[in-house]
């Protein structure tokens, strides 16, 4: 068997495939220029290269393929938002992730398990019935539900009668769900690529050519290039980047930490997440226990992480777990999160003129993947603003209309 | 754990402090237009460096100043509003 393996591997009849593209040198000009190649950029290439025929693209990134945000998410897919707004926006992208794996033919693992937020208050029992009004008002499936169906649906949980966070009921949202999130980027970056989309890694921008208003180019380590427009997707480092197109944004970059345990046996099948403890885990299907928690208290750029942090968070998640005491954490990360004031992203035309914003991200930005990409596409093929991203424009902050969903956080921040 | 030194009350952990966001001058509320005001309100330099920024000792509610470096988490000094360090420009927000 292993001589057999061994031959398969090394016969020229079975060459390996390889999903990306090599890196050639950059050329003069590409009519796109993406900075930022996670997942957001990598669905933006895919659909303008498959449902616009927009094929001369660079998807340039300072790292590699979907090392940053997308690799530290805790991939989270929901859409029980609170403004008819957001709602309609996320159940959208829902509905995309449900047809990715054929849509990619790469299977993203998409797991449709239910995601059950908990109340530890009256007035949290008063926000989630407004959350599942609007939900089903809007056709998301969330729903309001007592003790004993939160009991039911997750048995291992501590219900703390008698503690200082007794569990009240919850928000069983029935279309939560969670994904691979790597495979979610490679798929949409393998596809782009087979379409002619060229990806650059290790490329750094480190500066936008302006003129009159007027983006035409970037500047690289690799070299200069010009284009026919930017859109930046980067992330925790939007206002950088923003910043050298001369753009001001409404974001603070603040680090988010989570952590893994070791695996166990499939046992906790929903999401389930305390806004009153800050704190939301999931079982993957490695058995693993992936636990997240609210952003740092303070902004910062780096992505080390903290002993508080991984106590707060420890704290929290043994009070509605406790069996977990015994369990050891195998990973535990960091990644930035720009959060912006109504914590709603900032997307669309920016007020450079060929320069598109996909920005504000904060702690929503995985499960916004597939419809960010579909949209954003959209408007930079055809110039006009799709409605489902209108409220979500820069210019809404200037005319303080901003989409307020601070109150439909998982873990409030 | 992560100390940071109060002007006033010295070297404390960082657990006692509240963070108050960028240091920036506010604009007249009366001479500055809609526009204006909404860039004070939201719109921050969200700097990659240093900045001065607002912190507050929680316990004994002092507010002052700190240069902190956001790519670092390093703080350079500390102090309070009144006693701006004379090669620091206090009219604008450092970018």
């Amino acid at each position: 068997m292993p001589l057999s393996l061994l031959k398969y591997g090394f016969s020229d009849r079975f060459p390996a495939k390889f999903q990306f593209t090599p890196t050639k040198n950059l050329k003069k000009h590409y009519d796109v220029v993406i900075i930022g190649a996670g997942g957001h950029g990598a669905a933006i290439a895919f659909y303008l290269a498959k449902y616009h025929g927009i094929t001369d693209i660079a998807l340039l990134d300072r790292s590699y393929l979907g090392g940053g945000n997308t690799a530290r998410n805790t991939a989270v897919i929901r859409s029980n938002y609170l403004t008819p707004e957001g709602v309609r926006f996320y159940r959208e992208s829902v509905r995309l992730f449900h047809e990715l794996s054929n849509e990619l033919n790469y299977n993203v693992m998409l797991e449709e398990r239910g995601q059950l937020t908990l109340a530890c208050t009256d007035a949290a029992i008063r926000s989630f019935r407004w959350r599942a009004e609007m939900n089903q008002h809007l056709g998301v499936r969330s729903e309001l539900v007592d003790r004993q169906m939160v009991r039911e649906l997750v048995p291992s949980l501590r219900m703390a009668e008698n503690g200082r966070y007794p569990v009240l009921g919850g928000l069983w949202h029935a279309d939560g769900a969670t994904a691979r999130h790597d495979a979610v980027v490679w798929g949409y970056a393998r596809e782009a690529c087979a379409r002619g989309v060229e990806l650059h890694q290790l490329t750094e921008v480190q500066g936008i050519d302006i003129q009159n208003g007027v983006a035409k180019g970037v500047r690289t380590n690799r070299g200069d290039i010009s284009c026919g427009c930017v859109v930046q997707a980067v992330a925790g480092m939007s206002s950088v980047v923003a910043e050298m197109a001369g753009i001001r944004l409404p974001i603070h970059s603040y680090p988010l930490q989570a952590m893994v345990t070791q695996p166990y046996k499939p046992m906790l099948d929903p999401l389930v997440s305390s806004p009153q403890l800050h704190v939301y885990v999931q079982q993957t299907s490695r058995g693993e226990f992936v636990i997240g928690g609210g952003s740092d208290p303070y902004p910062l750029y780096s992505t080390r992480s903290t002993l508080e942090m991984k106590e707060t968070l420890s704290a929290a998640i043994l009070e509605l777990f406790p069996f977990l005491a015994q369990a050891k954490v195998l990973r535990q990360w960091a990644g930035i999160t720009d959060m912006t004031p109504d914590y709603s992203p900032i997307m669309g035309l920016s007020p450079v003129e060929n320069y598109y914003l996909d920005a504000g991200w904060g702690t929503w930005g995985f499960k916004a993947t597939p419809i960010c990409g579909k949209t954003m596409a959209q408007l930079v093929a055809t110039g006009t603003v799709p409605d489902l991203i209108q409220p979500f424009e820069l210019e809404r902050f200037y005319r303080f209309e901003q989409v307020n969903e601070a109150g439909a956080t998982a873990a409030s921040h | 754990m992560k100390i940071l030194t109060c002007p006033v009350n010295g070297p404390r952990n960082i657990s006692e402090f509240i963070y108050g966001g960028e240091y920036h001058p506010q604009p007249d509320p009366k001479q500055s237009s809609d526009r204006e005001w909404a860039e004070y309100v939201f719109f921050h330099a969200n700097t990659r460096g240093r900045v001065i920024e607002w912190w507050c000792h929680s316990a004994t509610s002092v507010w002052f100043l700190a240069e902190r470096d956001t790519g670092t988490d390093q703080v350079v000094r500390t102090f309070v509003a009144g006693n701006w360090p004379k090669d620091l420009d206090q009219s604008e927000e450092l970018t």
